[in-house]
């Protein structure tokens, strides 16, 4: 069988032992790293994506299959630092100042690696100017936020209207998410996106790359 | 009478049904034997790593007047607003499930252990509802051992961030029932830490009283309307058959 089948197949079934052999296989095999990543890994994660969404599988299914995108990721990574192959754009993501909550944050962070983003993940608790430094230092055009708590949320509007201030609004886009979070409030504090789950912020992202 | 409460792991236990609706998994399906696998890991980390602690104290109307009316910043109305002027009796709760278990979801996610991080995280949530409804049960045990309980009432909660109550509200809650003594502290946000802990008002009284409509103009904002299973399962509920609390 083609090798990048068996790992699209293994990685599907969150058999991360056997996607990280086979991704070593693969490069052993001098299958460029680019189209193991795309087709193998980024390709299996996009088939979870889509079954997920049609709720054909649940959460934890969706989880495990991450970790065997990881596993395969892992290997990859220092041949792409390597060789100099971009990523598909960077993410600087993170729960705002105030808010501890991270389940929701960590859950985007991995469908975007999935999905081929470079993730810069700062964490909880993070104030606007972290983002906007963090951004600017790291030439990522997009910042993702979330917020659990209705009081925490006016710390996205401070670092839209933040990005605003330092001249980059425009080249910095940005999403937010979270429980109390809705596309109204997006719309009222100028944000670029709202993702309403994990799956549906990649697809935002996507979108905003293309904009940015 | 103010009480800290040490809850049992095993008392709050959480449900495999319970864990596996959190993580989307609709009831009745069953799931593949590595998810079955990964709630078992779940359950037990959810044994070694929970320290469930409560606090529990009684407040008297004009008392808990103070406590909700808070910074300030709630909705007019609200259902909890009207409730609790004709509650016969009032206690506040908070309840912790440790700091550990957050600690260890922090360190699944960090060694990429993700569904372990997210199932142990729904089984603390579970279980955080679970401590409460315990708690609740030793509120009702002391009702009963006064005398105070009729087939016609019943116990609801209710907590800042819900139903109009503004989560700022949390500050004053904290000024009376001070939880920092079993562990939990506010932040700024009014977020609690650790943070898998819940706080809020137990209300007593005729269960009538706790019927509204979820028609406030911030009810088109709740994502759950669990409201209406609460008031069906309160209006259900045979006193003598109440939660599995403490009786």
């Amino acid at each position: 069988m083609d090798i990048l089948k068996e790992i699209l197949g293994r990685l599907q079934q969150g058999d991360d032992e056997m996607v990280l052999v086979l991704t070593r296989q693969a490069i052993e095999q001098k299958i460029p790293p680019k189209e193991i990543l795309d087709k193998a890994l980024i390709g299996g994660m996009n088939i979870i994506g889509e079954r997920y969404k049609a709720c054909e599988i649940f959460l934890p299914e969706v989880l495990l299959a991450a970790k065997a995108m990881y596993a395969g990721m892992d290997l990859l990574k220092p041949m792409f630092i390597q060789e100099g192959i971009p990523t598909r754009g960077k993410v600087i993501l993170g729960s705002v100042q105030g808010d501890l909550h991270d389940i929701g944050k960590n859950l985007v962070g991995i469908m975007l690696r999935g999905a081929g983003f470079e993730v810069m993940d700062l964490g909880n608790n993070v104030p606007p100017e972290k983002f906007v430094e963090m951004a600017q230092k790291e030439n990522a055009p997009i910042i993702g936020m979330s917020a659990l708590l209705t009081t925490t949320m006016p710390v996205m509007k401070r670092t839209v209207e933040l990005l605003k201030e330092e001249g980059v609004g425009g080249r910095i886009k940005t999403i937010i998410g979270g429980a109390p979070v809705t596309e109204e409030f997006a719309q009222q504090i100028g944000a670029d996106a709202y993702g309403y789950d994990s799956t549906h912020a990649v697809e935002c992202v996507k979108r905003l790359i293309k904009k940015a | 009478m103010r009480e800290i409460i040490e809850i049992s792991v095993n008392e709050v236990k959480p449900g495999r049904d319970d864990i596996l609706k959190t993580q989307g998994i609709p009831t009745g399906r069953k799931p593949s034997e590595k998810v079955e696998m990964l709630l078992r890991k779940a359950t037990e980390l959810f044994i070694e790593f929970s320290q469930p602690r409560g606090i529990l104290s009684e407040i008297s109307i004009p008392q808990f007047l103070v406590v909700y009316g808070g910074e300030g910043l709630n909705e007019k109305p609200t259902p909890l607003d009207k409730i609790f002027r004709k509650a016969d009796n009032l206690a506040l709760f908070a309840l912790t499930m440790g700091e550990k278990i957050t600690e260890k979801i922090n360190q699944l996610f960090k060694v990429n252990e993700f569904a372990l991080g997210s199932m142990l995280d729904s089984a603390a949530s579970v279980a955080s509802d679970q401590a409460a409804d315990w708690l609740e049960g030793i509120f009702f045990n002391r009702l009963s051992k006064r005398g105070e309980i009729t087939p016609s009432t019943g116990i609801l909660r209710y907590g800042p961030g819900y139903c109009g109550w503004h989560i700022s509200g949390q500050k004053k809650l904290f000024e009376f029932l001070h939880p920092e003594d079993v562990g939990i502290f506010l932040l700024d946000s009014f977020l609690m830490k650790p943070l898998k802990s819940i706080s809020g008002v137990m209300v007593f009284g005729e269960k009538k009283i706790h019927i509204f409509e979820d028609s406030y103009p911030f009810c088109s904002k709740c994502e759950t309307h669990s409201c209406r299973d609460r008031i069906r399962m309160l209006l259900k509920e045979s006193r003598s058959n109440h939660k599995k609390g403490a009786i």
